[in-house]
């Protein structure tokens, strides 16, 4: 069980995963971190002071974006506790509000799947700083801002008023990141591009699909929009390290964050295959002939297999009875497996028909062999591990309700990922960031209301 | 001397293959000091072999891989079979802020080097564990590769065509997880900056993968909807493709996001009568009678340079960049304007091409400051300069295959 709430005769209380290290390895507890309790049908804390430290807690960061990358890296600081105050356009709101998945199918701004991932424990507002008292307003909020991460294109803060040097002035200390499709500089930087065309641009979709069944059909990008949340992460490691070096110079400073280049760092040896060693990667079939395994069909879908090292194929023979064919000069060494490799892909796939992807993979881990299932979101939801390890969570939402969360890909031990609020509304946090924070009082934030700016 | 943000911390790492090796690899590049424990017994074997590639090389000092994966690191082979080689490495996590591992889970701990004895040595020490599948739950000692991680978190189920079979995903699957290790040690490092605490962290190689599918995990939570495979297409965007081009495999990405955009594509294609046509008129359109607009776009970028169709539509406002291969991406113009490749000069390899570090700070800039170390390169420096372990005593282990 891995449930992050508990429910009580009406109180709910909120269960974090830790670990215990000791001489017989780890041990996974629960610790009792909050109770809340339902009042007219709102969830209200009534204890909160077995809260968890957080890793982040006390940095501050503004967000202005309207991808994922910017949005995603700034969602995974305050999921570790960070404040990140949202700056959304005034009406429509981001852009990911209008992405699917939506609940129940139904397109509405409070029911994107995709916002409340990328955006939960942020407060929310809505802002226009390209008229001027919208500059002012943001200029306040970053003046005790730690972290800015924004992905306008080049020159667009400039022009209201918002560049790095006007920043810089107002707050020395000021990580600025800035995200853009080709960075701000080089004879692309005020091209236009779509996750698609970043993919490509970046070396990574002509390599897929792998293998492609005809070299004639187009090269595709990867699956979702996950190369977005991989500019996200990368973007993430420079501002956290600009954060450590604040922390012991107190200096800010500019970060400068190209898509195109986050991607194909990521394709770093498949980048410089051709200029190092003249090989020509693509997606071939006839390349991928040659390999021994990959993904092959069992009997309830697919599962990938891969063995590098020559005692995982002998471990493969053994797995499978030490067949005839194997004692085939074809299969003698590394070399002639690999010339007659689609031969023995075909002969491990004949072994494998009558196996489940479940029953195939625990054989074959228990000789220790690589072997695992392709998983749909349905696998990966009812998964035994990603539920024991408790990577999904369940969080409250105030208009989607409760709904099982995947959380993150690690477990700290001592300050662990929490969920302290699901995704804000649009303009939640106005009345409390304008008028507790900055100060203004109800009527003027009516009369920036009327006049477009909040 | 690389004066990068992480100038002043050290990192000591006992890992191999790309997903552990990169991720402090990252954290050099900014200026951390990385120290990489490894040995012939139990050779990282990216100095070997290119499974990607499918190249093996002759040496352990011949591998441009591993160059590009160990950049700026020093080299210290310790036998960890060897109790003497075992004392040495504890002293090495001693004097380190950070140790990272990604051995089977329970190896560490049996070689007696686990987090519970380590930060009874080093109080403050931040330790990172990267494994396949996490240290604990039913699945904990499955082994897995790249491959493995992508299949596991949903990325090859949904990579590709509709009409075809998942993709079999490899090298940037280990570079997610370098990644989101090394900005989860930062995570860690500004905690102790600010508690004097460390901590440890068990991080999951397919789970690096999974969430990254989030989007698709929520819509099957939410809907009990399961996506399939779409190639390139958007659930809204269209035309939303790659066009071929000429030249050999030679493509062309284009993805139009509002009605003016597919007037602008109507125009720069000198087709007015498209910019009339109701089939195309609005998105929802346009996105259910994408298929015959394909054909119509590719009957015109088929007779032109991706490059020429790129300037021709940015000219005008769209968005179109052609799909490069490892052989386009080191002439296009841009990234060579951007010096996205650096040249690094490893004294057995003689020159290698790298991919730059993916960002630029303008104080504290990253960089790279030496090739990849060569095997042992550093055990002098390291173990006499560092721990201050006299050098006949270092020859002595030498001789016994403590350090090997």
């Amino acid at each position: 069980m891995a449930t992050g709430l508990q429910q009580t005769r009406g109180l709910i209380l909120k269960l974090t995963i830790s670990y215990r290290f000791d001489r017989f390895g780890i041990t996974p507890y629960y610790k009792l971190t909050s109770i809340f309790y339902r009042h007219n049908g709102f969830v209200k804390v009534f204890r909160e002071e077995y809260m968890e430290q957080s890793a982040l807690g006390g940095m501050k960061v503004v967000e202005f974006c309207s991808r994922i990358g910017g949005a995603y890296c700034t969602k995974l600081m305050a999921d570790m506790g960070a404040e990140v105050i949202k700056v959304e356009p005034p009406a429509k709101g981001d852009d990911a509000r209008r992405r699917g998945p939506f609940q129940g199918d139904i397109p509405h701004p409070e029911k994107s799947g995709h916002f409340l991932f990328l955006n939960s424990n942020k407060l929310g507002i809505t802002l226009n700083p390209s008229k001027p008292a919208g500059s002012e307003i943001f200029i306040s909020l970053i003046k005790d801002a730690d972290i800015l991460v924004e992905d306008t294109p080049p020159g667009m803060l400039e022009k209201m008023g918002l560049g790095y040097e006007t920043l810089h002035e107002i707050n020395p200390g000021l990580i600025m990141t800035s995200i853009t499709a080709f960075g701000r500089s080089g004879p692309y930087k005020d091209y236009k591009a779509a996750h698609l065309n970043i993919s490509h641009v970046s070396g990574q979709g002509y390599l897929l699909p792998i293998p492609a069944p005809d070299i004639n059909r187009p090269p595709v990008m990867p699956g979702g929009n996950k190369g977005g949340y991989d500019i996200g992460i990368t973007a993430l490691v420079a501002v956290l390290a600009a954060y450590y070096q604040k922390g012991i110079s107190g200096k800010g400073q500019l970060l400068e964050i190209s898509r195109q280049e986050a991607l194909m760092g990521m394709q770093r040896i498949e980048a410089a295959s051709f200029r190092n060693s003249n090989i020509k990667l693509d997606r071939s079939p006839e390349l991928h002939r040659r390999r021994i395994g990959g993904v092959i069909a069992c009997k309830d879908g697919y599962i990938t297999l891969i063995f590098p090292q020559e005692s995982q194929w002998v471990s493969l023979l053994k797995m499978m009875g030490n067949p005839e064919w194997s004692r085939e000069p074809y299969c003698e060494n590394s070399a002639a497996r690999e010339e007659h490799a689609e031969k023995i892909n075909e002969k491990i796939a004949a072994f494998m028909k009558d196996y489940t992807r479940r029953e195939i993979v625990e054989l074959g881990q228990s000789f220790s062999i690589p072997f695992s299932p392709v998983n749909t979101a349905k696998d990966i939801v009812e998964s035994e591990q990603f539920n024991e390890v408790g990577f999904f969570k369940t969080i409250t939402h105030p208009v989607m309700g409760e709904i099982k969360f995947p959380t993150a890909p690690y477990r700290f031990s001592k300050t662990p990922w929490s969920a302290k609020k699901a995704a804000p509304l649009l303009g939640e946090h106005n009345v409390e960031i304008y008028c507790g924070r900055l100060k203004y009082d109800k009527e003027d934030l009516i009369r920036l209301r009327q006049s477009d700016i909040i | 001397m690389n004066n990068g943000p992480l100038h002043g911390l050290r990192i000591t790492e006992f890992t191999s293959a790309w997903a552990g090796p990169y991720a402090t690899c990252l954290l050099g590049f900014l200026g951390a000091e990385v120290i990489k424990v490894e040995s012939q017994r139990r050779i990282d074997h990216s100095r070997l072999i290119a499974f990607t590639m499918a190249k093996v090389f002759s040496s352990f000092n011949k591998s441009s891989v591993f160059d590009s994966l160990n950049l700026n690191k020093k080299s210290v082979t310790l036998n960890l079979s060897k109790p003497g080689a075992v004392e040495i490495a504890k002293k090495l996590a001693a004097e380190s802020d950070v140790v990272v591992e990604n051995m089977r889970p329970g190896v560490m701990p049996r070689l007696g080097l686990g987090y519970e004895v380590l930060s009874e040595i080093k109080k403050d020490l931040i330790y990172l564990s990267s494994s396949a599948c996490g240290q604990i739950g039913p699945d904990r000692q499955f082994i897995g590769y790249a491959p493995n991680f992508a299949s596991i978190g949903g990325l090859s189920h949904d990579t590709g065509y509709p009409d075809w079979l998942p993709s079999n995903l490899m090298g940037f699957i280990d570079l997610k997880s370098a990644t989101t290790a090394a900005y989860a040690i930062l995570m860690a490092l500004i905690h102790r900056q600010k508690s004097g605490e460390g901590q440890y962290v068990d991080l999951a190689s397919q789970e690096t993968v999974a969430i990254l599918n989030s989007d698709m995990l929520l819509d099957y939570i939410m809907n009990d909807r399961v996506k399939e495979r779409h190639g390139n297409r958007d659930e809204i965007m269209a035309p939303h493709n790659c066009y071929p081009c000429q030249g050999e495999d030679h493509w062309i990405s284009i993805a139009v996001s509002s009605d003016e955009e597919w007037q602008s594509v109507c125009q720069a294609m000198y087709k007015p009568e498209l910019a009339e046509d109701e089939r195309f008129a609005d998105m929802y359109n346009r996105w259910c009678n994408q298929e015959i607009m394909d054909e119509i776009i590719g009957q015109w970028t088929a007779e032109q340079e991706d490059y020429d169709v790129m300037e021709t539509l940015q000219k005008v406002g769209v968005a179109a960049a052609p799909s490069l291969s490892s052989e386009r991406l080191c002439t296009d113009p841009h990234l060579q304007e951007r010096e996205a490749f650096r040249l690094v000069k490893h004294p057995v390899i003689g020159d290698n091409w790298v991919v730059a570090p993916p960002w630029r700070l303008s104080e504290t800039p990253a960089a790279i400051n030496r090739h990849s170390p060569l095997l042992g390169e550093h055990n002098d420096d390291v173990l006499n300069g560092l721990l201050g372990i006299p050098k006949a005593e270092i020859k002595k282990l030498e001789a016994e295959e403590v350090i090997f």
